[in-house]
């Protein structure tokens, strides 16, 4: 009994990893090329999760909804790209900061005002409902598998991009020395709007994904972005590697302490004690392991550069 | 000439917010000194930051946990039958220095962005221990039972000595930051900030002076929780969310960084700016968050530095 819930916190905790990782990548690269602290990455999220659902439901098709969703995602990522972000570049981190927590008022507030306050419901497509029988008498959701399965693909996409292509080349030296890409003639900006663009859509396949799993509601977005910050604190900023680490690491770290700290305390110390301390330290866990990370690492596990 | 220019502005501001009593009161309008003490809580939380952040250049993107801790401070003593407001004092400026030492402590280790995320870290993570404590409340939060008792010297009951209080800590706040920054241990602040490898090679190193200044920035955000949760009556997580770590950071940035009366106006501008769209709308947020990034993009030196008296060279 104790092993099968064992397996199903760690597909559940690869899961939550694996969806980390799709919104960490994006924002690590960002970060990594241009130098930008985007709060707001947590907002292309929630539109990828809205208009997915939208167009889903307008169209009568989860596939169309999914292409759409998608591409809607990556128009708003670059406007928001051209008309507000590119200035903000070659400012500070404190600047970049106060205008992308701007731009998450304004995004909440946007689909407040379309879609309502309230959740939105997001149906998982007929032909990923149901579930797998992974061991005897464990029944874990094809769509969480599914999920999974996606993560991975994206992983093993972005690493073909960034490392055996010319587009993952130029992003590659763009993070180490922009100035000198610049100077050999590759057009910095489109480089920077493309890669922009492309982290959105990942943060959107993301909200589309997570859709039917958890809440779609306006804020969504901010709750799962702090965690993020934290896998590419603690997977070293810049670092499409360290992102996926840190992504697993806290993806896990998170689920099985969730699921296992309070009994595990309730053993050590008295049950009542730990029935109050369980959940307060479950959730304290992962900006624990932040801060050991940083405090004996400060750079991050896979750091591309220091500060 | 300009320092004294400065100066009258200050004092005006603060002798018309010392006439908003006796001016709601002509107007019977009574709504006025609720909103203007919130304000002027908020100034106090915004002159903490501005030393750490203005000062110092840390980007602290966790003070709302101070705010929190002072408030939680007044709230659990009184929910065990202690209202003594000076032991409440005590006790919040103890525990918020406290606990701004040990973040100080691992967070003034990092620089750039990590501090910045290891600074939130901290306060989600006081955030989340907030919201677990079902016996202060929990998610929900908790009524204070009785506001802080100052035996006779001020009744906090009465709107119009709590607005007196607040408006008396606000400038003692003012006075003490304005000698603090131009004090030497001001000076090796904001050289620190300025230069840190020059701060090292005139045989200063920064750490212990960079640490002393955010302990003192969190006691004095933990009066500000002190006042705030009398002030709302009600005590609850949110105080700590990071949204409004958010906004006292903009407050600061509004105002004028590293300016003595900068983060008092930024507070006042940003909350009346709040309280007027909501009135106009409920989506005021679609406004108000546009009109944040204009303002970082485009007003970069903060209000403060369009008031008369401003230093025009840096």
């Amino acid at each position: 009994m104790n092993a099968i819930l064992l397996v199903e916190q760690t597909l559940n905790g690869l899961q939550l990893g694996v969806m980390l990782f799709l919104l960490a990548a994006g924002l690590t690269l960002v970060f990594g090329i241009m130098n930008m602290v985007n709060l707001a990455h947590g907002s292309f999220y929630m539109v990828g999760a809205y208009l997915t659902v939208a167009a889903a439901n307008w169209t009568g098709s989860y596939v169309a909804g999914v292409v759409l969703g998608l591409a809607g995602t990556l128009l708003v990522g670059i406007v928001v790209e051209l008309v507000a972000l590119r200035t903000l570049y070659e400012r500070d981190h404190l600047d970049q900061v106060l205008a992308t927590f701007g731009l998450i008022l304004f995004f909440n507030e946007l689909v407040a005002i379309l879609w309502g306050r309230a959740a939105l419901f997001a149906s998982i497509p007929a032909f990923f409902s149901g579930h797998v029988e992974i061991v005897a008498n464990l029944r874990y959701p094809l769509y969480r598998l599914v999920i999974l399965g996606i993560g991975l693909a994206v992983a093993l996409l972005l690493w073909y991009v960034v490392a055996r292509t010319r587009l993952g080349m130029l992003i590659r030296a763009g993070a180490s020395n922009r100035t000198m890409v610049a100077a050999l003639g590759i057009n910095i900006r489109l480089l920077y709007t493309l890669v922009f663009g492309f982290g959105a859509v990942l943060a959107g396949l993301a909200g589309l994904l997570a859709g039917p799993i958890y809440a779609v509601q306006p804020g969504m977005g901010e709750l799962i972005l702090i965690q993020v910050f934290v896998v590419i604190v603690i997977g070293g900023i810049g670092s499409i590697r360290g992102a996926l680490v840190g992504a697993l690491v806290v993806g896990m770290v998170d689920t099985m302490g969730r699921a296992f700290l309070k009994p595990v305390l309730g053993s050590i110390i008295s049950p009542t004690a730990a029935e109050a301390a369980g959940p307060a330290l479950a959730s304290m866990l992962i900006y624990l392991l932040m801060a050991v990370v940083l405090a004996l690492r400060p750079q991050g596990l896979f750091g591309a550069r220091g500060n | 000439m300009r320092a004294h220019l400065r100066l009258i502005v200050v004092i005006a501001g603060l002798a018309l917010l010392a006439l908003v009593p006796a001016i709601a009161a002509a107007l019977n309008q009574p709504f006025y000194i609720d909103l203007l003490r919130r304000v002027m809580i908020f100034a106090i939380a915004a002159l903490s930051l501005n030393l750490i952040l203005g000062y110092g250049g840390m980007i602290s993107f966790g003070h709302a946990a101070y705010l929190g801790i002072g408030a939680y401070a007044v709230a659990i003593l009184s929910h065990h039958g202690i209202h003594n407001g000076f032991l409440q004092l005590a006790v919040a400026v103890g525990a918020s220095a406290g606990i701004a030492l040990v973040i100080g402590a691992v967070s003034i280790r990092t620089s750039g962005i990590y501090f910045i995320m290891i600074t939130l870290a901290f306060t989600q993570m006081l955030y989340y221990l907030g919201i677990s404590i079902e016996e202060y409340g929990g998610d929900d939060g908790m009524r204070l039972p009785r506001r802080s008792e100052f035996s006779d010297l001020v009744d906090l009951g009465n709107p119009v000595s709590f607005y007196y209080l607040v408006l008396g800590v606000l400038i003692a706040f003012l006075y003490l930051s304005h000698r603090l920054v131009n004090s030497r241990f001001g000076m090796v602040i904001r050289a620190a900030k300025s230069n840190e490898a020059r701060t090292r090679a005139i045989g200063i190193a920064p750490y212990p002076y960079r640490l002393v200044a955010f302990v003192i920035a969190g006691a004095m955000c933990g009066v500000a929780g002190m006042l705030l949760v009398n002030h709302t009556n009600y005590l609850t997580p949110d105080f700590m969310h990071w949204t409004r770590s958010g906004e006292i950071m903009f407050m600061v940035i509004l105002g004028g960084l590293g300016t003595i009366g900068g983060p008092v106006l930024g507070a006042f501008v940003l909350l009346l700016l709040e309280d007027l769209l909501s009135g106009w709308t409920q989506h005021w947020q679609i406004i108000l968050g546009p009109l944040l990034v204009l303002a970082v993009l485009f007003a970069k030196r903060g209000l403060a530095g369009l008031l008369p008296g401003a230093r025009r060279d840096d």
